[in-house]
């Protein structure tokens, strides 16, 4: 095996090596004064991957700072593993959400993987029962041969994965842009649940506790994969594949039993998964949290390799490993508990009162440095901004309004857009029920896990449409926190709080780094607005290929709790009369819709207006009316508009119709993005109830027993079509476009 | 009537199956990790779904090779019952406990929905409580359910009477349809479909009690006195 030639802090400086690990030369100066001497390879290599943006937000956090965080119900904000929100009962719910992109555009099935390992290990390391995944992607368009297998493959590495670990993939959303062609976006949402006294934080207090080393052997897969992520996509990132890891998820399954057996030892006293920049941010950090210093003995590190160097597996990004500090004498208690699952817990290191990050190798100082300075004093930059010329140019535009003559032709053409077709062809692959609590399954709004032994449910969504926040990122993120509280509330829940997984891409560009601002400020203001902090989250960006940046895609995950089981409400129609009522005024707003992909193949003018305070209240007003059991289902209007809403909400096993009518123009009816809307049904025993409680409700139709979608408009058929055949239309798409040739 | 519900490294439906006998059915079960057990107190053994041992080698393949095989074997032999589900019937098959092979499912992809079944012999003692030729409604999750035997085998299962349940829709390839199979005594059990996730009507269809309602008013009839 080759031996790394080790260059000299000499060298380093000299030829600038650390420019190669993704260091400015500011950097470097300010690293050599916090030293007060030349840092040796494994030192720059440290510092090179805990200043990346993926560990330090260096770029990012004077935005991050100004999302609301705080509220009575969170227990645990951003900072830890994952963030954890107050369900009542003693328990809590745990859940974060972290982007794999740049692994799954070189490698997509282990990308994908190890995504959802990761975020899984984010979750049971704060000592939660991971109990669902959701995952939000993001692909070019559908016709491209590579795209289909990136498609593909992600998809099969989140099977893979998911279904091993026993963790149901409840969820997600699928859209495809021709933005994403060259830089795919893997985003996965891990939702645990915890009995609040179990917490545990990653911390390592107590001078002279040890440190554990649990899992996986260190290899040298994913070397340097934090600072691959934090640069941008080019062709030369193939030659990177060896960043990328591979993940085994029967060994997450035994780290997630094990460790859930741990923690009710008081033997224990912090843990946290090796996530980014493996065992160098976990042991750094986790020092920095309790204001201690950390020594570790790499000649302990259990090793896949020969030969490895201490730079090696610092920066190794191995998975399925885990950090644990313990009480000093006490380490045989924990190591029995892993002993029960074939795992090794071996110690490796020790707590120390000096606050710094010692390293020794074959019997030699490795590293010294300032815990601090690796994890809380890594450098912050206050990036130019600059209103991009389109988002000016789209401002000044006249409204949009698309040319239609054939309503019913279009509405088939929305159905089989790969954006709105059915997903079945990806959750099928997914188990979606292991641990027998999903009452709410995927192709539903939002998905709903009951908590089992309790008159209460948790329900889940991931989303963001990026075309609103391409053409105005502060409306559109805004809409993004909105859509995602409305599919919580339309299932019968009361928004909680959020995660937010920003992906953008690259920040030194003004007109980037503005579209960071604005949609930060526009999903900061909808969270204050409908009071659901963030919680937690992750920022991806250089999210660019070949000079082509992605739309700005900040996923929002987000958590309601239903109060009881029977608030629980399908999107589905449920019977034969039951009126069907629209909530909300439709305007004539179709920037960034379906309908203007279709007719013009690309988005301008003016994303669909928002306003909070009646987004706010019309939620609330629907939560109501289904706490008060005044509704059988429930949905919201989103891409596609009513006409799409309306073919959704008859896809189902029940085999039924509908009958509407509509006002006004009837383009702007069916297809129109106007926001803040919802499609619900009702008892007819329930109408008047019903009307009272939701005021800006207005009967549009009903449910019947016909089989058929019929909208009549100025006392004419305007649509009229067999359901059935709707539905092939719909669940055809994607297989379809996926065995066609590229 | 006392289950084990045996978990594996890498077994991901115990607590299911655990949860549909105490909570949905109403009766007493452990989970029973699979060193250092004792069967012998438990009247029933409940093999679950999952990845055991990560599907390494072959589905099933290594937990088929545990001491707690050679255990559950004996049980086997004094006619008790044993029913293994998904992984759980994967390992019954590597063990010999029941004729045929698994697999890759005929479309190479994991498969995750309700299927219709149809209980085509409830002479058994899992399917007393079904009628004949019921259709019922359990889900499947699998990608390695693709069950396959040679004709000779198939024609004994026929000829005892030992084919169970049949796909109305075979989603996976499964030869003759076969969703589970009993053995010539009758007493074990194998189907890809998961019954402990068909246990309560909140999530989905409550199909699969009826089979967990089987075994206990078939083990009352043989053991309980006066029953």
């Amino acid at each position: 095996m080759l031996q790394e030639p080790e260059l000299t802090p000499e060298v380093i400086e000299e030829k600038r090596v650390y420019q190669e690990m993704g260091l400015t030369d500011e950097e470097f100066s300010t690293i050599k004064e916090i030293l007060g001497r030349l840092p040796n390879f494994t030192e720059i290599g440290i510092f090179s991957v805990m200043w990346s943006e993926h560990c330090s937000y260096k770029t990012s956090k004077p935005l991050l700072k100004k999302f609301p965080t705080k509220a009575p119900h969170v227990l645990q904000g951003p900072g830890e593993g994952a963030g954890v929100v107050d369900i009542g009962d003693g328990q809590a719910v745990v859940f974060k959400i972290e982007s794999h992109n740049h692994p799954s555009a070189v490698e997509p099935y282990q990308g994908a993987a190890t995504g959802v390992g990761g975020i899984i290990r984010d979750v049971f390391s704060m000592g939660a029962r991971p109990i669902a995944t959701l995952n939000s992607l993001r692909f070019g368009n559908l016709t491209n041969g590579r795209v289909k297998y990136l498609f593909d493959e992600v998809v099969h590495g989140i099977a893979g994965y998911g279904n091993c670990v026993g963790v149901p993939t409840v969820g997600g959303e699928i859209q495809f842009d021709d933005s994403y062609e060259g830089n795919p976006l893997v985003n996965a949402m891990c939702v645990g649940l915890i009995d609040q006294k179990d917490m545990q934080k990653g911390i390592a207090s107590g001078i002279g506790n040890t440190v554990l080393y649990v899992g996986s052997k260190t290899g040298r897969d994913g070397i340097h994969g934090a600072t691959f992520a934090s640069e941008d996509l080019t062709e030369d990132s193939e030659s990177k594949r060896s960043s990328v890891q591979v993940g085994d998820p029967f060994m997450e399954k035994l780290l997630i039993e094990a460790c859930l057996e741990v923690i009710h030892s008081d033997a224990l006293v912090g843990m946290q998964d090796m996530g980014a920049a493996g065992l160098t941010s976990s042991a750094s950090e986790m020092a920095s949290k309790a204001g201690t210093g950390m020594e570790l003995n790499l000649d302990f590190i259990p090793q896949r390799e020969e030969n490895m160097t201490a730079y090696e597996m610092m920066l190794s990004e191995s998975q399925e490993r885990m950090l644990l500090v313990v009480k000093q004498g006490r380490e045989q208690e924990i190591q029995d508990v892993f002993a029960k699952y074939d795992l090794e817990a071996v110690a490796v290191g020790t707590v120390t009162d000096d606050k710094q990050f010692r390293l020794l190798h074959h019997g030699k100082v490795v590293t010294d440095v300032p815990v601090d300075a690796l994890a809380e004093d890594a450098p912050v930059y206050y990036k130019p901004s600059k209103v991009p010329s389109y988002f000016e140019e789209y401002q000044a535009m006249d409204d949009y309004l698309p040319q239609v003559t054939d309503h019913q032709a279009v509405l088939k053409q929305l159905l089989q857009q790969p954006t709105i077709a059915s997903k079945e062809y990806v959750y099928d692959q997914y188990d979606s029920m292991v641990q027998a609590n999903t009452v709410l399954a995927p192709g539903s709004s939002a998905a709903v896990v009951r908590v089992r032994g309790y008159d209460k449910a948790l329900a889940m969504t991931t989303d963001c449409n990026s075309r609103y926040l391409y053409l105005d990122p502060e409306t559109g993120g805004k809409i993004a926190v909105a859509e995602a509280a409305r599919n919580i509330v339309c299932s019968g829940a009361k928004p909680l709080a959020l995660t937010d997984g920003l992906n953008f891409g690259n920040p030194d560009k003004p007109e980037i780094f503005w579209q960071m601002e604005k949609s930060v400020d526009g999903m900061s203001e909808a969270s204050l607005a409908l009071n659901t902090p963030v919680i937690s989250g992750n920022v991806s960006l250089y999210n660019q290929s070949n000079e082509q940046a992605i739309f700005p895609t900040p996923i929002v995950g987000m958590v309601g709790l239903h109060q009881s089981l029977k608030d629980i409400t399908p999107s589905f129609f449920q019977s034969n009369g039951d009126l069907i009522y629209i909530i909300g005024e439709t305007k004539a707003e179709f920037g960034g819709s379906e309908l203007q992909n279709i007719l013009e193949k690309r988005y301008f003018g003016k994303a669909p207006a928002i306003d909070l305070t009646i987004e706010a209240k019309r939620q609330n007003a629907l939560l109501q009316a289904i706490q008060a059991d005044l509704v059988e289902s429930a949905q919201d209007l989103a891409e596609g508009g009513l006409a799409v809403a309306l073919a959704e909400s008859l896809f189902s096993e029940k085999q039924l119709g509908c009958e509407i009518a509509v006002e006004g123009d009837l383009t702007t009816a069916l297809f129109s993005e106007t926001q803040s809307r919802f499609l619900v049904t009702v008892k007819q025993a329930n109408q008047s109830a019903f009307e009272a409680a939701v005021e800006d409700a207005k009967c549009i139709g009903e449910v019947t027993d016909s089989k058929e979608l019929v909208i009549r408009h100025d006392n004419q058929v305007a649509i009229k079509e067999s359901v059935a055949d709707l539905c092939d239309l719909w669940k055809g798409a994607i297989p379809c476009l996926l065995k066609s040739k590229a | 009537m006392k289950f084990a519900v045996i978990v594996f490294p890498g077994s991901n439906c115990d607590r299911d199956m655990y949860h549909a006998v105490t909570d949905a059915l109403g009766e007493e079960a452990d989970l029973v990790w699979y060193q250092g057990a004792k069967l012998e107190n438990y009247d029933a053994i409940l093999l679950p779904g999952g990845f055991s041992y990560g599907d390494y080698l072959r589905s099933g393949a290594i937990a088929s090779t545990s001491d707690i095989v050679a255990q559950l074997k004996e049980h086997v032999r004094k006619g008790k019952s044993v029913l293994g589900v998904c992984n759980g019937f994967q390992i019954l098959l590597e063990s010999g406990l029941l004729p045929g092979a698994m697999m890759r499912n005929k479309d190479l992809k994991f498969i995750c929905h309700h299927e219709d079944l149809r209980v085509v012999n409830h002479h058994s003692m899992f399917t007393t409580a079904y009628e004949q030729d019921e259709i019922i409604s359990i889900p499947v999750a699998h990608g390695e359910g693709n069950y396959y035997c040679d004709e000779e085998t198939l024609a004994k299962l026929k000829a005892n009477n030992q084919i169970v349940f049949t796909y109305e829709n075979n989603p996976n390839g499964s030869v003759e349809d076969i969703a589970g199979i009993i053995n010539e005594a009758g007493n074990v059990l194998g189907m890809m479909p998961h019954p402990e996730r068909a246990a309560e009507s909140i999530l989905g269809s409550a199909d699969g009690l009826k089979l967990f309602q089987s075994i206990v008013e078939n083990w009352r009839k043989a053991y309980v006195t006066g029953a």
